[in-house]
């Protein structure tokens, strides 16, 4: 296939994707390796979270919930809970009718059950109260009489003919969320191949688990306008579902994000929580405040899919890849959340960082009574990374090649087009492999360690954003304000969600870079839709490059002010004006120097107020103009790749991790310390999936594991030496040069460590996490296959 | 009647060295108290059940789950939180390392965090910088879900030293954090 030419709107981001200047005596801020801005309140309690506000006569909510997982409600009586004492309001769906759902073409949510409950834990009715006992005794008043309908668990069943239908449609087959079929290049390219790798691949679901539970307070002011303050990853899609929901104009909506404990994808959309109490304020004229309880997260979930994966990989003699067919099957639960993204990705993201000739992949997502899934770190994309990196693996040792040769025979290339037709710009894949194969001494010691002991490698790319916003318009999908004063101040009005990635932190390196302040002398104010210009939100690892580069756009031309207002007093050229180090420079004459509040100072007198907006589109034409082709779209790949150590124990099939390398990709790391904390991150999470944790529901609809001590999430012992490797091959679409760095890590972690236990015992698990049993059965297995052989032999 | 609390006896408490005195129903958890009564939200709810390490405290020295005391049980004791760490504007050296190494992340996790973390520094005794191993040890029942534990590590390692140091100096050496 012929590769098309690259675009042009490579020139336009070629100027704001330059590395930071270098001013004659002053380090540039970005590139430097800064703790957080924040840090100091985050480690004295300083920080103030959702549920550490406390408003004047505020109440406390409760969110009653469906003891079944398929159920009809005959009848709700409120009376007796109303009656309580204590008791301020009751809300049942009843009050909340209108269907929404993150997605414009899948709303099929309703903040509590209107007529049927379609999971344990779907919301039914929600009290407000003077304190939170009162308000659970009042739910426990709260008398529904049920009507038992039979449910499904599982997504294949869901799909047959017969099975109970969560959302009946005219328009939909049964329980099936989405269905996508997509072939690229001859689809008879692998017929001829010297070596097929055909397997079933499964990938069980698994949950965010963010320390901090979600928690929302809702506010009504002496002006009647509504105040949502909400630990979400998305205000602006929030407040656009709220306002749909309450039928309130936007206008008079307010969403606030405090300080966000954590979310990894488990707060970005919006929840039961947050229209209760945005119901319940405006029905009390009170502030009311909702925690979930620990055990209401685990249900309130959106984690990741289970996903069966039935794979084929077809390879040359040479080990290059001919073919790859996919057939997956997501398990949605009950509500379709990002599902038909989700249905997407698990197919779209799957074609880099290798060049394949010819890929197919059929994508299907089934509704389940269980907790919907939706989006965790590594959105869709991890599932169907961990078949192909397996395929992968087994493929190089049928051949007898080097699975990190293989891989770099199979590089894609830089500035390229995928299969699918997505435009890859830089891709630092082959750099990744080179450390991390040096760093684990990989040549000396795979293959030659003795049984029970191996090493693993796999690799993956991931986007930094996708190009579209989740409901089709052409304004900006970033933009900041930015404002600097003869105080030597600068502020920045953002509506970037700061969650922990340190996005805050990242917009005031830009301006301390842009306008040569000091970080401290940044206030960012982020995150509150009255204040803020539009961000959509953290997802999809976009913010470091979109809102990046909507403060580059703003910084640059309030910079530019500065330097002429300094020119002109200095009669000297504005190209000749450097700002740095607090001070603004006549980099002809060293001698000629002006403090930073002084030089702003002169711009005031110039222009008057300072301020500046910016904002970031991303290009156009990086994608295939087929159905779906615009999904998995993004200005720029990050890539990463992985070697895993692994000691297996055949005795007790427990799998000891001795070491993770991982090398990533992120174009330019405008802060190296906090892009090796999104590395650390993502391996630690990828290790827990692969290995402990398990999102399981029991019989019933009932989850097994609702708490942080039977979800096993790795402690600080179960966590092995990580090793980020901090790569960059800087992206002419990302703010100097940079790419994402806080979910790519996770991918390839996974199937690095499988490929590490194969390496180790000698035999595969396909099926996820890794448990001792696992490996256990799988050993068992081989003895009796090798002692039949040798009873017939 | 509004509250279903019985009426409230008063606790004595000693947090952050100083004296609180106040009504405390029976079945009040010291960390209700704490967020609730005191307004001291540094110390974080993350599970409520025990399983998560984010409400760790120091009670009488050591480090205990403030979800799973009760209040009453704490009745003249002393009581330290991470609003106590700071010595004033200077941060104590494991605050400090945190920052530095970039050991919080969404920092949720980190009061409790710190309060393990101050712990195993103060009452280290061996002469090298401790193992990291030997750290994980000390801080396994405190989750962390952004950091993979690393950078947390890396700080407390190097402000062990720190801590060790200023317990030698003259003048030091009195309970920073216990
Ligand atoms: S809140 Fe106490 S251990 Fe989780
Ligand atoms: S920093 Fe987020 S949980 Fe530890």
């Amino acid at each position: 296939m012929k590769t098309p030419p690259l675009p042009r709107d490579l020139e336009r981001y070629a100027d704001q994707a330059r590395p930071p200047r270098e001013t004659p005596g002053h380090a540039p801020v970005i590139g430097r390796r800064h703790g957080r801005i924040d840090g100091p309140a985050q480690v004295t309690g300083a920080a103030i979270y959702a549920d550490d506000l406390c408003l004047p006569r505020m109440l406390h909510g409760k969110i009653l919930r469906s003891p079944h997982a398929h159920a009809r409600i005959v009848s709700i009586d409120v009376e007796a809970a109303l009656a309580l004492p204590g008791v301020e309001a009751v809300i049942t769906g009843q009050d909340l009718m209108t269907p929404y759902g993150i997605i414009p073409w899948t709303e099929d949510e309703h903040v509590m059950a209107v007529e049927r409950a379609l999971f344990v834990g779907d919301a039914v009715a929600a009290v407000a109260a003077l304190d939170e006992a009162t308000a659970e005794a009042a739910c426990g008043l709260i008398e529904v009489e049920w009507e038992v309908l039979p449910h499904v668990l599982d997504p294949e069943e869901a799909l047959r003919e017969g099975a109970p239908v969560l959302h009946p449609h005219p328009k939909r087959k049964g329980n099936l969320t989405k269905e996508i079929e997509l072939s690229f290049g001859d689809p008879g390219a692998g017929d001829e191949a010297a070596t097929v790798v055909e397997g079933d691949y499964f990938f069980h679901g698994t949950t965010h688990a963010a320390i901090e539970p979600h928690c929302a307070i809702g506010e009504v002011g002496a002006d009647g306008l509504l105040t949502v303050h909400s630990a979400t990853q998305v205000p602006h899609y929030l407040h656009r579902a709220l306002a749909r929901v309450l039928e309130l104009p936007p206008n008079r909506i307010r969403v606030v994000q405090p300080a966000v404990g954590g979310g990894f994808g488990g707060k970005s959309e919006p929840f039961d929580l947050e229209f209760c109490v945005a119901l319940l304020s405006l029905r009390t004229g009170r502030p009311v405040k909702i925690l979930y309880t620990r055990e209401e997260v685990f249900l309130a979930h959106r984690g990741r899919h289970p996903t069966a994966v039935h794979a084929k990989l077809a390879v040359d003699d040479e080990g290059r890849l001919q073919g790859y067919e996919a057939d997956l099957l997501l398990d949605g639960g009950a509500y379709a959340s990002f599902g038909l993204i989700t249905t997407y990705y698990s197919g779209q993201l799957t074609a880099l960082p290798y060049r394949l000739p010819a890929y197919r992949y059929r994508s299907r997502r089934a509704y389940t009574n269980k907790p919907a899934c939706g989006p965790k770190r590594g959105h869709g994309a991890v599932q169907p990374r961990f078949a192909l990196e397996v395929s992968l693996d087994k493929a190089a040792h049928a051949l007898g090649i080097d699975p990190i040769e293989l891989r770099r025979r199979n590089f894609i290339g830089e500035n390229t087009r995928t299969v699918n037709e997505l435009r890859v710009g830089s891709l630092g894949l082959l750099t990744c492999l080179d450390e991390v194969e040096r760093r684990s001494e990989w040549k000396a010691r795979r293959g030659r360690l003795p049984f029970g002991h191996g090493l693993g490698v796999a690799c993956s790319a991931y986007i930094s954003g996708t190009n579209y916003p989740v409901y089709p318009n052409e304004m900006p999908l970033s933009a900041v304000q930015v404002a600097a004063d003869r105080s030597g101040r600068v502020r920045i009005f953002s509506g970037a969600s700061e969650i922990g990635q340190g996005s805050d932190t990242m917009l005031a390196a830009v301006c301390a870079q842009e306008l040569g302040v000091e970080l401290t002398d940044v206030r960012v104010v982020s995150a509150d839709t009255d204040l803020t210009p539009v961000d959509l939100g953290a997802y999809s690892s976009r913010i470091t490059l979109m809102a990046g580069h909507a403060a580059l756009h703003g910084t640059r031309q309030l910079a530019a002010k500065v330097r002429q207002a300094v020119a002109e007093a200095w009669e000297i050229e504005k190209k000749n004006v450097a700002l740095a180090g607090r001070l603004a420079l006549d980099i002809t004459d060293p001698s000629r120097s002006l403090p930073i509040a002084e030089a702003f100072a002169l711009a005031e007198a110039r222009f008057g107020t300072l301020g500046a907006t910016g904002y970031y589109h991303t290009p156009k034409d990086v994608h295939g103009d087929y159905r779906g082709g615009a999904i998995g779209a993004t200005p720029a790949f990050s890539a990463t790749a992985h070697v895993v150590e692994v000691i297996v124990d055949p005795e007790t099939g427990v799998i000891g991790v001795e070491k993770v390398w991982c090398a990533h990709d992120c174009g330019r790391a405008l802060n190296p310390l906090l892009v090796e904390g999104q590395i650390e991150g993502s391996c630690y999470m990828g290790l827990g999936e692969a290995l402990m944790e398990h999102h399981e529901v029991g019989p019933g609809g009932r989850l097994l594991a609702p708490d942080l001590l039977d979800y096993r999430i790795p402690t600080s012992v179960d966590t092995p030496p990580i090793e980020a490797i901090v790569v960059e091959a800087p992206d002419a679409h990302g703010p100097y040069g940079a790419k994402e760095a806080g979910e790519g890590p996770l991918h390839s972690v996974i199937p690095a460590l499988a490929n590490a236990v194969f390496d180790a015992i000698g035999v595969r698990i396909d099926t996820l996490p890794l448990t001792p049993e696992k490996v256990l059965a799988a050993l068992d297995a081989r003895l009796e296959a090798t002692t039949d052989e040798g009873g017939a032999a | 009647m509004t509250l279903p609390d019985p009426a409230p006896a008063l606790l004595r408490l000693l947090v952050n060295g100083e004296t609180r005195v106040l009504p405390c129903a029976p079945n009040e958890t010291l960390l209700e108290v704490l967020r609730y009564r005191l307004a001291l939200t540094g110390t974080k709810q993350g599970c409520d059940k025990g399983d998560c390490g984010a409400c760790t405290v120091l009670i009488d020295g050591q480090p205990a789950l403030a979800c799973l005391t009760l209040a009453t049980l704490c009745e003249g004791k002393n009581i330290w939180t991470v609003e106590g760490l700071a010595d004033g504007p200077e941060l104590h050296p494991v605050q400090a390392a945190f920052v530095r190494h970039g050991a919080a992340q969404c920092g949720f996790c980190t009061p409790g965090m710190l309060m393990s973390s101050v712990h195993f520094a103060e009452s280290y005794t061996g002469s090298e910088a401790p193992e990291h191993g030997e750290i994980a040890h000390a801080l396994s029942g405190n989750l962390c879900r952004c950091t993979g534990y690393t950078k947390i590590l890396d700080a407390v390692a190097e402000a062990t030293l720190e801590v060790a140091a200023r317990r030698g100096a003259p003048g030091a050496g009195e309970e920073g954090g216990s």
